[in-house]
């Protein structure tokens, strides 16, 4: 019960005591809820912002789950919402897009200028950089600024989930497109429609080769230039991975035989590499599908061509063991590196009576006791990408410039966009803490405080891509040996900071950081410190 | 700040700061009395299509089942180069000849985990926990080899005994003896602000209350001292040995700095550095082409790790493992598929080398493992347990502490000189 409601119920004629009662109850009941407002901004959020935890406070942590379930309801900010249309202005059609890596992959390859500025080659590169630059700031931004935290959250999660690489050929262009319309439409909607959009996009049909995997009857060849490969025969690779990853779990009692038949399945499940126009590239062809009957999972498959594949998304999408897989990925992430049994039980239960509907299984953890459980407060030690739109949101940047975090998140060993394994990136501390890891963050921490990292800078196109600007170290004791230009942000002030990340810095960790000498160290204490490191 | 003003910092920051003790420099360098036996595994992530880089020649089925992507015979156009009359290398492996002939490379053919899956993820788990098909492992074997190992006190104490190179600490090194993490690339030897004693003061301070956390900062401090002088120290050398050009590949430097911090500090005892991109799911190529373009810097990587080692090469053994094999037949894309057994490489003073170890099971159809794969017929533990026992002189008794189970080994081996 909130303090508002608390007031209204005890409206009694003597004042007095509900001034007393609200006191009491302030003193009680207060930092628990604030703390339980922490908690929900750590793991639904990527951390406070300036006035969250307050505000959190206020309206109580259930509203704030609930408003985060049902994000369409929550309202952009105008400049967010102006700034995302500008990053989104001459967007291309995924049609557009296959053209356009068709187009310079050629240029590429019939390049004899050895790499020479206006070549082949430099085009190519040029156009990878762009869009690396540009999948980052659409991702960023967002997760930096939106209200829509737990959609952003989601984002990363699902994303994640069902992995591609921006590094491997043709989706050097397409992971903006793989985003927007096969990931996120869904993050809090059906499971099988996730399953289903991202099984069709171009993205994932090019990046676990299902593309190419066909009939042993069939003899083709891609349709972009550079792909050597002969179309000729099956490859398992998606089918593999869809049962392994996506659904039912490496432990989900599949066998070999089952990737196999599932694969045949699968084949003609490709896209159209030469289309034009708007809309999506996927299609099923024919000639290059195994007509052969199959068993899989022990069931008896007539074949029926495309209608075989929407058949076994359904059976993976509804299947027990994808439930359990989904639910144990989900209280990892939002709950306990080791999360409890009863909860992972009762969170699969809800996807099967739901049939799969990602926001009723949020809303079972969510309201778990498990997830409110004081020891589970702060318990996570942070991903990189986690630790990093974290520090941004607490120091409350406008970042206008993305590419120092984006170099600090290679750095860190997670690359935005960069996992080259589709099982994605762990979230655990096992793969995250080691003494090297902590020692690059306090660098961010220290450059970032130091106002040193051209976060605001508005930069074109090519301009190289140096993580802290220039070396980061010389001014921490010092700071007035060179002061910030234009393009830098001013030097975080640590007690705005500490206001912001409220009882997440212990009053030991204040203690040190209200002694630090010289006193330009002290954001970056609270950002560098221990407690920072965990939500 | 320049390499030479981190060396003054380092100096003056010798009186009253805590990362560097007094003794700090004279430690780093004390090459101490025994020898220190050295291991650096090198885990190739993605499942290396061993069949074309340890080719089975005499095989009609290799040749019948890979059509377009077989490494033709020795002799013959882009041929294998021929080891021993049965197996050839691919020939991009060839800078790794000279090790071979002198005796020091080894190869173990069929060699893998006995546990039958396909994933990546657990193939690699099961590699790297040391327990294949046991999940509830939680710390990896490397770590637990050294806490096993016997050693001296110093040794025991040096912050810099075990050593990872890259961003995210490898399964095979979780557990609770301690491990120093090394950036990969140049980073490793750029200036880090905690070098500033004022700095680093005050984040000791602020960590010295969080037991978790303050430990692992305690180990960068305690390492970076030590890590970074060596590397200075053998920057100079390095340069000079690979003739001032910078390695084309990050593996390569990553080998050499660890090669160079291994000669320059005996205390470091054991190392793992890992290579992925090796899931050829699609146009692998043969003697030329996707594989080969892989395989060319990894082998001068190897022969640089090799090289750089110098009089430390003598103690130390090098192991190149990788989750499983892949397909004996090429699939519909002129690539390979998830398979089973695979070929695990050693390289090192002590290696039985010159030789293709393992039980061969010959790649008929009758032979393969579920019909497709290479079988698995030397259980990758028994190898690692002869480098650990023999190599490592591990003791007997405490072999159990590093796997606990160990399989019945039918056909006896000998890969490090007894």
């Amino acid at each position: 019960m909130n303090l508002r409601i608390l007031g209204i119920a005890l409206a009694v004629p003597c004042m007095a005591l509900v001034l007393a009662l609200v006191l009491a109850k302030n003193a009680l009941a207060e930092p628990a809820s604030r703390a339980e407002a922490i908690h929900v901004l750590s793991r639904l959020a990527y951390g406070p912002r300036p006035g969250d935890i307050e505000r959190l406070a206020r309206i109580g942590v259930d509203a704030y789950i609930d408003e985060q379930l049902h994000p369409d309801a929550i309202s952009m900010p105008e400049p967010l919402t102006r700034r995302l249309q500008a990053l989104s202005q001459g967007e291309m059609s995924q049609a557009g897009l296959i053209t356009t890596y068709r187009r310079v992959i050629k240029a590429a390859m019939n390049d004899g200028s050895g790499g020479a500025p206006g070549g082949g080659v430099a085009m190519r590169n040029a156009l990878y950089k762009k869009m690396a630059v540009h999948f980052g700031e659409l991702r960023l931004t967002r997760a930096i600024d939106s209200p829509r935290q737990l959609e952003e959250v989601m984002d990363e999660f699902w994303f994640n989930h069902f992995n591609v690489v921006a590094g491997k050929g043709l989706d050097h262009v397409l992971i903006a497109d793989y985003e927007r319309e096969a990931i996120r439409p869904y993050v809090l909607g059906k499971f099988r429609d996730l399953l289903g959009a991202t099984a069709k996009h171009p993205a994932m049909l090019f990046y676990l080769d299902n593309w190419l995997s066909s009939a042993a009857s069939a003899d083709a060849r891609p349709r972009i230039a550079g792909t050597k490969a002969e179309i000729s025969g099956l490859n398992e690779n998606y089918a593999r991975e869809l049962m392994e990853l996506h659904t039912l779990g490496a432990d989900g009692g599949y066998t070999q035989q089952d990737v196999t038949a599932l694969a045949r399945m699968l084949t003609g499940w490709s896209f159209n590499p030469q289309l034009a126009g708007t809309g999506p590239t996927f299609r099923f062809v024919a000639r290059l599908h195994d007509v052969g009957d199959k068993v899989w999972l022990d069931r008896p498959v007539t074949a029926r061509g495309e209608a075989e594949g929407e058949w076994a998304l359904d059976v993976l999408a509804s299947h027990p063991a994808t439930a359990h897989h989904i639910a144990y990925e989900l209280a990892q992430y939002f709950v306990a590196d080791d999360p409890p049994t009863a909860l992972v039980e009762r969170m699969a239960r809800r996807f099967v009576e739901s049939d799969g509907e990602i926001r009723a299984v949020l809303e079972t953890l969510f309201a778990s006791p498990e997830f409110r459980d004081p020891a589970n407060f702060g318990a996570k030690f942070k991903t990189p990408y986690q630790y990093v739109v974290s520090a941004v949101r607490a120091a409350a940047i406008d970042v206008r410039n993305v590419r120092p975090l984006l170099a600090t998140l290679t750095r860190l060993g997670m690359p935005l966009y960069g996992c080259q394994s589709p099982d994605g990136y762990k979230n655990t501390e096992d793969v995250w803490l080691n003494p090297d890891a902590l020692a690059q963050r306090i660098s961010f921490a220290t450059a970032l405080a130091s106002g040193r990292i051209p976060l605001a800078k508005v930069i074109d196109d090519g301009i190289a891509n140096d993580p802290y600007g220039r070396d980061t170290t010389e001014s921490v004791d010092n700071p007035a040996a060179d002061r910030p230009g234009s393009d830098a942000v001013m030097p975080l002030d640590s007690v705005a900071l500490l206001a912001t990340l409220g009882d997440r810095i212990s009053p030991e960790a204040r203690t040190r950081i209200a002694a630090a000498d010289p006193p330009t160290l002290r954001a970056a204490l609270v950002l560098g410190g221990p407690d920072f490191m965990r939500h | 700040m320049n390499r030479r003003k981190f060396l003054q910092t380092m100096v003056t920051a010798g009186a009253g700061t805590i990362w560097l003790g007094p003794n700090a420099w004279a430690r780093t360098f004390d090459p101490g009395t025994a020898s220190t036996r050295r291991l650096i595994v090198v885990f190739l992530r993605g499942a290396v299509d061993g069949l074309n880089l340890v080719v089975p020649y005499r095989e009609a089925n290799y040749y019948r089942q890979r059509p377009k992507i077989a490494i033709a015979r020795p002799g013959e156009a882009d041929g294998a180069v021929d080891l021993d009359g049965q197996f050839g290398l691919h020939p991009a492996l060839s800078p790794l000849l000279p090790f071979w002939q002198q005796g020091s490379l080894a190869f173990v053919h069929a060699a893998g985990s006995p546990d039958p899956t396909r994933s990546h993820f657990d193939g690699q788990d099961n590699i790297e926990s040391g327990t294949p098909g046991n999940k509830a492992t939680r710390d990896g074997w490397l770590n637990r080899l050294e806490g096993a190992l016997p050693a001296d006190p110093a040794l025991r104490a040096a912050p810099t005994r075990a050593v990872s190179i890259g961003a995210v600490l490898p399964r095979v090194f979780l557990g609770s003896n301690r491990v120093t993490t090394i950036a990969s690339g140049a980073t490793a030897l750029r200036p880090s602000v905690l070098d500033r004693p004022k700095v680093n003061e005050a984040f000791a301070s602020i960590y010295r209350d969080d037991a978790r956390l303050g430990g692992t900062f305690r180990e960068y401090v305690a390492a970076r001292g030590d890590v970074v002088m060596a590397l200075e120290q053998a920057d100079p050398e390095m340069h000079e040995a690979n003739n001032g050009a910078p390695p084309s590949y990050a593996f390569a430097g990553d080998a050499i700095r660890l090669a160079a911090l291994m000669r320059r500090d005996r205390r470091v005892q054991l190392g793992f550095l890992a290579v992925s991109g090796w899931d050829t799911h699609a146009n692998q190529g043969g003697a030329k082409g996707q594989l080969a373009n892989l395989l060319t810097p990894f082998a001068q990587g190897m022969a640089a790790l090799a090289q750089n080692l110098g009089a430390a090469y003598a103690d130390t053994a090098i192991v190149v493992v990788s989750e499983f094999g892949r397909t004996v037949a090429q699939n519909g894309n002129g690539g390979t598929d998830h398979g089973h057994g695979n070929v695990m490489w050693l390289i090192g003073g002590n290696v039985a080398g010159g030789k293709v170890h393992g039980d061969w099971p010959g790649l008929d159809d009758g032979q393969l493992h579920d019909g497709r794969d290479l079988p698995v017929t030397t259980d990758y533990r028994t190898v690692l347990a002869q480098v650990c026992e023999r190599h490592l002189l591990l003791p007997d008794a405490k072999l159990s502490d590093v796997f606990p189970t160990m399989p019945k080994q039918l056909t006896p081996i000998e890969v490090i000189r007894g």
